[in-house]
């Protein structure tokens, strides 16, 4: 990386040049699983944001003392560690959506989002670009999830953050939820829509 | 100090899983009030939706001790015994022989006066385990409310069965069919049962799911039978 000093870049590629979903497609799996409402991909989205910028300072600090041979057993110390510290946050501050985020939560650690960029920025980065680049992917990561789940609870349950915003009388003329988008695959439709459009807006990230 | 080296390596990864072994254990026994606080309250709630009350989070705790007159334990005997109804762990007992089981009751007391008896249950769906609450009559017969729970059954497939338009169809269902105990069953929609008990519909699509629900039933309030006989008496 040419760049790796400029803190901007650092902080506002992976937005959209350098999506971690929709580029760099990391961190599907958890994409698929939680965004079928929107708030659980909003308390997901910022539990990633969090424990991304923390282990990728506490890696940066720690990346000149690591043997080498050990770095990746290292690094899921700290991720798992992290992880199961706002897991337990959660249990005991918002209990409904632990709930609701289950096993996803654990699921963190295995979010290649992390290892890629703990391996790829954190390791040969000070601590300041790595924490805005963790704040970074983490951000892009759940601008993607929000979206998705924004559509996905929107017409496959009409509400949004539990609230009903398709009216009654959209109903009552014969409009009818949409039980697919509930399910995993529309989960993959949306991101695939997401990244046609994104494609389209930047041409020259189109493959050849 | 050669940071290749085994030595460094190996006092590096003691080093580490040391502290970050104190920082879990720290947040957990900080946290842990907290989250058993929330674990109870949510447990309150289940138990509440099985009488048809279903409080906002911040009254869940008042309406609680307001509706749950007193809760105990009785055995496959159907005599009471010593015990905390509340702290019993129904997924443990659930795996028990029948006779060795300690059995749950809440009995609670709603608006119009009457009785309702609170059984809990818990079983297995498709892809995790599956709970509820049972709530009958003082009859001992007659399913007042129930509620069902999953872990991670498929949405809009076998995760229906928390929604009220599952459980609601189990309400005026007997358990005691002239004399004979058996409990609601849950068939294909459409179908009936081999035997005589009441039943009600499956969820289509939620085929596994449905059945556990109705091995849940049979497994778990099949012990309360002495009770319950005791009950309708």
């Amino acid at each position: 990386m040419a760049e790796k000093t400029n803190n901007k870049t650092v902080f506002f590629n992976p937005f959209s040049k350098d999506n971690p979903v929709v580029v760099q497609i990391l961190g599907i799996c958890s994409v698929l699983a939680v965004t079928a409402k929107l708030e659980p991909a909003m308390v997901m989205g910022l539990s990633v944001i969090a424990v991304l910028a923390f282990s990728n300072v506490i890696i940066s600090l720690l990346r000149s003392t690591i043997p080498v041979n050990i770095r990746i057993i290292v690094q899921l110390v700290v991720v798992a560690g992290l992880v199961v510290i706002v897991s337990q946050l959660l249990q005991a501050y918002a209990y409904d959506v632990s709930k609701q985020l289950s096993v996803f939560i654990g699921l963190i650690i295995t979010n290649c989002i992390l290892m890629g960029r703990l391996e790829a920025f954190a390791m040969g980065n000070r601590p300041w670009p790595s924490f805005l680049d963790g704040v970074g992917n983490g951000i892009g990561y759940t601008i993607i999830l929000v979206i998705v789940g924004f559509f996905r609870e929107l017409l496959g349950s009409g509400t949004l953050l539990g609230y009903q915003v398709v009216p009654d009388c959209l109903y009552e003329a014969g409009y009818e939820n949409n039980g697919l988008m509930i399910l995993p695959p529309m989960a993959l439709i949306v991101v695939a829509c997401i990244i046609w459009v994104q494609r389209s807006v930047n041409k020259n990230m189109q493959e050849k | 100090m050669n940071k290749q080296g085994n030595v460094y390596t190996i006092i590096y990864i003691i080093v580490l899983v040391v502290v970050v072994g104190t920082a879990l254990a720290f947040t957990s026994i900080s946290l842990r009030s907290r989250q058993q606080a929330n674990a109870d309250a949510d447990k309150m709630r289940q138990i509440l939706a099985s009488v048809r009350l279903t409080p906002a989070s911040d009254e869940i705790i008042s309406t609680y001790d307001a509706v749950v007159e007193r809760s105990f334990v009785v055995d496959s005997q159907g005599d009471e015994e010593n015990g905390d109804a509340f702290g019993i762990n129904v997924a443990e007992q659930s795996k028990l022989p029948e006779a060795e089981r300690k059995l749950p009751v809440f009995e609670c007391k709603v608006a119009d006066g009457s009785l309702k008896y609170v059984l809990p249950v818990y079983g297995a769906g498709l892809w995790g385990p599956i709970w509820g609450y049972v709530a009958l009559d003082a009859d001992g017969s007659t399913v007042y409310g129930a509620y069902f729970a999953h872990q991670g059954e498929t949405p809009g497939l076998g995760a229906e069965i928390e929604k009220p338009a599952f459980s609601s169809q189990f309400e005026g269902k007997h358990l005691f069919k002239n004399g004979e105990f058996l409990p609601v069953a849950v068939v294909k929609a459409g179908q009936k049962p081999l035997g005589d008990e009441d039943y009600v519909d499956g969820i289509s699509g939620g085929t596994i799911t449905s059945k556990g629900v109705s091995s849940m039933l049979a497994n778990c309030l099949a012990p309360y039978e002495a009770y319950l006989s005791k009950l309708s008496k």
